[in-house]
């Protein structure tokens, strides 16, 4: 062989597979389901893991040097925000809510996600999406790192960040998105991709992303702006993979189209449940308002949704179950949400408030069918009651949906004056729901939903109190007494904005910064 | 409005999370490394048992049978976060990149004696399926260990050693072609100098506790690997012979093990000095996983060190026994 | 026919990218928003190595274009030479 002879060189495709499946091999001293133990128990059957598309590839190296890039313009933009004061650029304090909401409710999970990603990327028997998996997971460690390195400034300076991991345990709202992430990692692998991989990240987190990020730009906030759109940059990567996922479980065996369905109707109710809070926040929390949550969901779901179930079709795959009323309720989620913490402000981690009159004018434009028939007037008379000095505070604990742990605030397709109840008899008790949804979920797997960890529930136990309480003694204050176990610090995380030590800070330090002293 | 504000000077309501202040006795400064770290991992009120693992919860602690009374004792001594490992890490590259460059561009590869280039490519191309074993076994230490501070340098390892497996992959395309790979994958799978080390590589894919298989990929067998082929095979012998250019190419490997090494001594320091339990179980994982390793990596030796191998071998043992000494572990 | 999508973030690196792109997708609209920008195309969209090189006057990995990346919809085809998103119905 002549070795001055140039080497062919390898194309993207070549080369990548000689750096990762042609690692691979075929074991013999163990067997592979010893090896791969938790590949067949979900009833998926896979014929030939090498038929298996890879989605972006890319191998260590550019790996390494485009990740390195990023990170560098990150934090330096991190460390100027910071340096600057950047936070008292933001439109205003009430702004600061929605990153709380961020920080305790998506940061964590997406620590959840580095973990199910190193356990996935662990257990599939095929080489290609192995590495995928494990790149995602590397990924995902470091959104819930950057993400918690950006807010960290805001921690220094505003309420209610300041115990973050500890409340996402406890929290009654936070247990709807812990929940819907712990219920994917316990699943098997192929539903966690199915659930994370396709359903939350290629169909629904351009709506938690996207309009929530750009929305962040738009109040000022570059911290946010740069994690939100650095983080999002990985995404891309991360919706490929779930969109290959789908694909090769489809085209291995017929026998795996029930199954996949049934689990796509399953992830997009249950994320479409937990996308409520993003509702809000893009609704109600930015003091300036970039768009709305319908106009979101029309865009990022119906819109691209819509083109990708159509392209699924060849397959045989039809559109998520119970379209009809999301489609229905995407005029009403985010009021009645909004609503539900406005009326438990003093057991949340955020304040809240009334919208003011332009932003009801902004929200009666968005929700013509709703808004003033339905929401406006309860606000109204909300705010007026608040001017009297008797903000209003329900002391009553909710009822909680078995399935998302969102309080029963929901209504009736197609009534919205109407709560929805549902309820299911299992082994001598009863369980409740929110919708036909979350009670179709039960019943197919009653016995992983009973083991929920219901927040309202466990405080009702006596379970949700600091060590040492004694709910027995004289003068005993509940509530008091959970928000201690929350470590929710009373009078300063919560209640309303209005007279908040959020919102005099805030105005103190802005003052400060635009007058002479 | 922009508005000047730097020149507002306001005093902080508080240094960092509540969760870190009560790990660095109070209310101080972090570093990014104990704010990306500490307490990530969920701990209490889980939703769910897994249904892959029913007798367990998600994360949980009873999967090893080391013991801790804090899973957050262990740190790395990188005070790596992903930022900070990826910086590193590109750093590196650059310097691979060049150094294959440079390889390349006067090719050294070409000129290196024909004998050499047989060793280089029967020796190094099989390791890269046991740099893949070592990506899926830090994989499983990653998902399965507990405890962020314990769990997270993992899954940068893991990725390492996908990358270097890839490295070894174009060190097989530079000397040989694709049909080096092939025979490099067929001599793994088939030919007697591979099988005692194919064989536990693929015993440690079933090691389910995750500490166990910590002590057997990151410590035992990477412990022995490094030390005998890129330590003294490749920079010591080949560079001997005229095989420098191999030496460039495999840098990345020598600097990483320097580096990696720090961490994986001081979680095994960790453990040790938590209990005379954790001592005693991790001296006998190791005993029993280093005698099979060198063992099994003496055939591999005799590839390139023929008759010395039994030498060198004893010699990078002894050097291994020492170095876990200084760790706290007595072998 | 169905709409896919590129997201990219807007800044110095990105504009020959976006001009590449809207001119090699005559049929492409241009969406602008508060720091990012959404390509929307019907049915196909190509990004091109070549008309990315001409604009930059330097060598251009495809693989870079992950720095700015935002968001995107439809198959992915990726080559050396171009990065196509599609979808199939």
């Amino acid at each position: 062989m002549d070795m001055q002879v140039a080497k062919k060189k390898l194309g993207l495709k070549e080369r990548y597979q000689v750096m990762t499946r042609g690692l691979d091999w075929t074991p013999s001293y163990q067997k592979m389901e010893d090896i791969y133990p938790y590949a067949a128990y979900e009833g998926i059957k896979i014929h030939d893991w090498d038929k298996w598309e890879d989605p972006f590839r890319l191998t260590m190296d550019a790996y390494w040097k485009y990740q390195a890039e990023k990170e560098r313009k990150l934090y330096a933009i991190i460390d100027a925000y910071a340096q600057n004061n950047g936070h008292l650029n933001v439109t205003d304090a009430r702004y600061l809510n929605a990153v709380k909401l961020f920080l305790t409710g998506i940061s964590p999970l997406e620590y959840m996600a580095h973990r199910g990603f190193a356990h996935v990327g662990r257990q599939f028997p095929g080489a290609g999406p192995r590495v995928a998996c494990l790149m995602q997971s590397i990924d995902e460690i470091r959104h819930a790192q950057t993400q918690i390195h950006s807010l960290s400034n805001y921690n220094k300076y505003y309420n209610g960040f300041h115990d973050f991991r500890h409340m996402l345990e406890r929290v009654w709202y936070l247990s709807v998105p812990r929940s819907f992430f712990d219920d994917a990692v316990t699943a098997g692998p192929f539903e966690f991709m199915v659930a994370i991989g396709f359903s939350f990240e290629y169909v629904l987190t351009n709506l938690l992303f996207v309009p929530f990020v750009s929305g962040a730009a738009y109040n000022g906030d570059m911290g946010t702006m740069t994690f939100g759109f650095s983080a999002q940059s990985d995404e891309a990567r991360h919706m490929t993979l779930g969109l290959e996922v789908i694909k090769f479980i489809l085209e291995q065996d017929p026998d795996n189209l029930p199954i996949v369905q049934r689990w796509i109707d399953k992830w997009m109710w249950r994320g479409y449940r937990v996308l409520t809070l993003v509702g809000m926040m893009m609704d109600y929390m930015l003091p300036k308002r970039i768009m709305s949550w319908k106009e979101a969901w029309e865009v990022y779901f119906e819109e691209n949704g819509g083109a990708l179930f159509k392209d699924l079709a060849r397959y045989g795959i039809r559109p998520p179950k119970w379209l009809d009323q999301i489609s229905f309720d995407k005029d009403h989620i985010s009021h009645q949400a909004w609503a539900t913490f406005y009326q438990y402000g003093a057991a949340a981690a955020f304040n809240t408030w009334t919208p003011n009159d332009e932003e009801m004018d902004w929200l009666s434009q968005k929700y013509p069918n709703s808004f003033d028939k339905y929401y406006r007037p309860r606000l109204e008379y909300w705010r007026e009651q608040a001017a009297q000095g008797k903000r209003f505070y329900n002391k009553t604990l909710p009822m909680l949906c078995q399935t998302c742990q969102i309080p029963m605030l929901f209504t009736e397709p197609g009534d919205p004056t109407k709560i929805c109840y549902r309820e299911v008899d299992y082994q001598g008790s009863k369980y409740h729901f929110c919708s036909d949804g979350c009670k179709e979920i039960f019943e197919y797997e009653p016995e992983k939903y009973v083991q929920a960890w219901l927040p309202v529930h466990q405080i009702y136990q006596g379970n949700c109190f600091p060590e040492g309480a004694d709910p027995t003694a004289e003068g005993f204050d509940p509530l008091a007494e959970v928000l201690k176990y929350y470590h929710v610090e009373m009078g300063r995380d919560n209640l309303d904005f209005e007279g908040s030590e959020d919102q005099k800070n805030f105005d103190q330090w802005r003052g400060q910064a635009t007058k002479n002293a | 409005m922009q508005i000047d504000l730097r020149t507002v000077a306001i005093k902080p309501l508080r240094q960092t999370f509540d969760h870190v202040a009560r790990r660095i006795g109070g209310d101080k400064p972090a570093s990014r490394y104990q704010e990306g770290t500490f307490d990530l991992q969920a701990t209490a009120n889980f939703q769910y048992r897994p249904t892959w693992d029913p007798e367990h919860e998600i994360f949980d602690a009873a999967r090893t049978a080391i013991r801790m009374a804090d899973w957050y004792a262990f740190r790395d001594p990188r005070q790596f976060y992903y930022g900070a490992y990826t910086l590193a890490r590109a750093k590196q590259q650059d310097t691979a990149e060049a150094n294959f460059d440079f390889v390349e561009s006067r090719g050294l590869a070409a000129g290196l004696p024909a004998e050499l280039t047989a060793t280089v490519l029967k020796l190094l191309v099989p390791l890269r399926h046991v740099a893949w074993g070592a990506n899926m076994n830090n994989a499983s230490i990653c998902a399965y260990g507990y405890g962020t501070a314990f769990s997270q340098p993992c899954i940068y390892h893991a990725m390492d050693q996908l990358g270097i497996a890839q490295y070894l992959t174009r060190v097989g395309l530079l000397f040989g072609d694709t049909d080096a790979l092939d025979e490099g994958k067929r001599a793994w799978t088939a030919d007697d100098a591979w099988q005692g080390l194919r064989r536990l590589v693929e015993d440690s894919f079933v090691v389910h506790d995750p500490f166990e298989l910590f002590v057997v990929q990151n410590v035992v067998l990477d412990g022995l690997l490094y030390p005998l082929v890129f330590e003294t095979i490749v920079d010591d012998v080949l560079s001997a012979g005229g095989g420098t250019a191999v030496a460039m190419l495999t840098q990345f490997m020598t600097d990483w093990f320097g580096e990696t090494k720090k961490w994986v001594d001081a979680t095994v320091k960790t453990a040790a000095a938590e209990s005379a339990e954790n001592r005693a179980l991790l001296a006998r994982w190791i005993v029993h996983w280093r005698d099979r390793a060198a063992a099994a990596l003496l055939p591999v030796a005799r590839i390139a060190l023929g008759e010395r191998s039994d030498e060198v071998v004893a010699e990078v043992v002894c050097q291994f026994n020492a170095r876990l000494a200084k760790a706290g572990v007595e072998i | 026919m169905s709409t896919v999508f590129i997201a990219l973030q807007t800044n110095e690196d990105t504009r020959p990218i976006i001009g590449a792109i809207l001119d090699d997708n005559p049929h492409a609209r241009l969406n602008e928003q508060p720091a990012m920008v959404k390509i929307d195309a019907e049915g196909r969209l190509v990004v091109r190595r070549s008309s990315i090189e001409e604009r930059i006057g330097r060598d251009f990995d495809l693989q870079e274009l992950h720095i700015n990346l935002i968001s995107l919809s439809g198959n992915i085809d990726e080559s050396d030479d171009e990065l196509t998103l599609s979808w199939g119905a």
